[in-house]
């Protein structure tokens, strides 16, 4: 029962990181698509938190660190660089 | 506590759905921003308490308490630098929109300069 | 469940780079760049890889999305002065 439950969850996960693909692939400007890689960013943070529930590694959860640190600064730098150049 | 756990990741994994979902229906750039940000934060926080609770055993507490610590610190900052950034270079808001307070405040300054 | 998730990631990583390829725009190129390399991280993560998913993760969608931005900053400081 869990399991089921937590396997529907993980798959409501998945359709969301296609639904937000989808937005990348018709967003009209350059700003539309960087909205959506965040977006994708924290859904796949919360999907690789799932797979380490799933598959039972610990050490999966320090990926999802290392992501959310790293994605952070690059979504900035795209930000500064939109407004006025790095 | 396993169940309770699982309906809660249910749950907030229907809210990152909602939040794509909107991401992808709303008519410009700054609703866009707003679903993408605000619902996404919150499910992804809802699925990381619930994994937490469902697999105790697999899944370390405290990494996970750091994580969502940093995603409520780092992901209205991202936001804020975007929607700053897209006011400035001049993307144009929806049709619909009925107020633009920063342009408005912007103008009022460059009147009292001059 | 594992083999739902390879073929949905591989399907949006193929598009993305497509759409890498097809964009005019060189920001929206990057941006697609970068969501390949997010896929890829997550693929690496379910093909048991975690090392290499973290190599993945921190080079290419953190450092080369920003030596990109640097090199795209310069060709448009030069466009501007000649």
């Amino acid at each position: 029962m869990v399991n089921i439950i937590y396997q529907i969850a993980g798959a409501i996960a998945l359709a969301a990181i296609l639904l937000a693909f989808i937005r990348m692939i018709k967003g009209p400007t350059a700003a539309d698509r960087v909205v959506a890689l965040d977006a994708m960013t924290i859904i796949s943070i919360s999907l690789i938190i799932f797979l380490a529930a799933t598959l039972q590694r610990v050490i999966y959860i320090d990926i999802a660190l290392v992501y959310g640190l790293i994605s952070f600064v690059g979504i900035v730098a795209i930000a500064r660089y939109l407004e006025r150049g790095i | 506590m396993e169940l309770a756990g699982a309906i809660i990741t249910l749950i907030g994994s229907i809210f990152l759905f909602l939040g794509a979902l909107g991401l992808l229906r709303m008519p410009d750039i700054f609703n866009r921003m707003q679903a993408g940000t605000k619902a996404t934060t919150l499910g992804s926080i809802l699925f990381l308490t619930g994994s937490a609770m469902a697999h105790a055993e697999c899944t370390c507490t405290g990494k996970i308490v750091i994580l969502i610590l940093f995603i409520i610190f780092t992901n209205p900052l991202s936001s804020h630098a975007l929607a700053r950034a897209a006011h400035f270079i001049g993307i144009p808001l929806a049709k619909k929109t009925v107020k633009d307070d920063l342009a408005e405040d912007e103008k009022k300054e460059e009147g009292g300069q001059l | 469940m594992t083999t739902i998730i390879i073929a949905v990631l591989g399907a949006i990583m193929i598009a993305a780079a497509v759409l890498a390829i097809v964009q005019k725009s060189l920001l929206s190129a990057v941006i697609a760049a970068g969501a390949i390399s997010l896929l890829a991280s997550l693929l690496y993560i379910v093909l048991a890889a975690p090392d290499v998913a973290m190599t993945e993760a921190a080079i290419g969608s953190g450092l080369t999305t920003i030596v990109f931005l640097f090199a795209l900053n310069k060709i448009r400081k030069e466009d501007k002065h000649g």
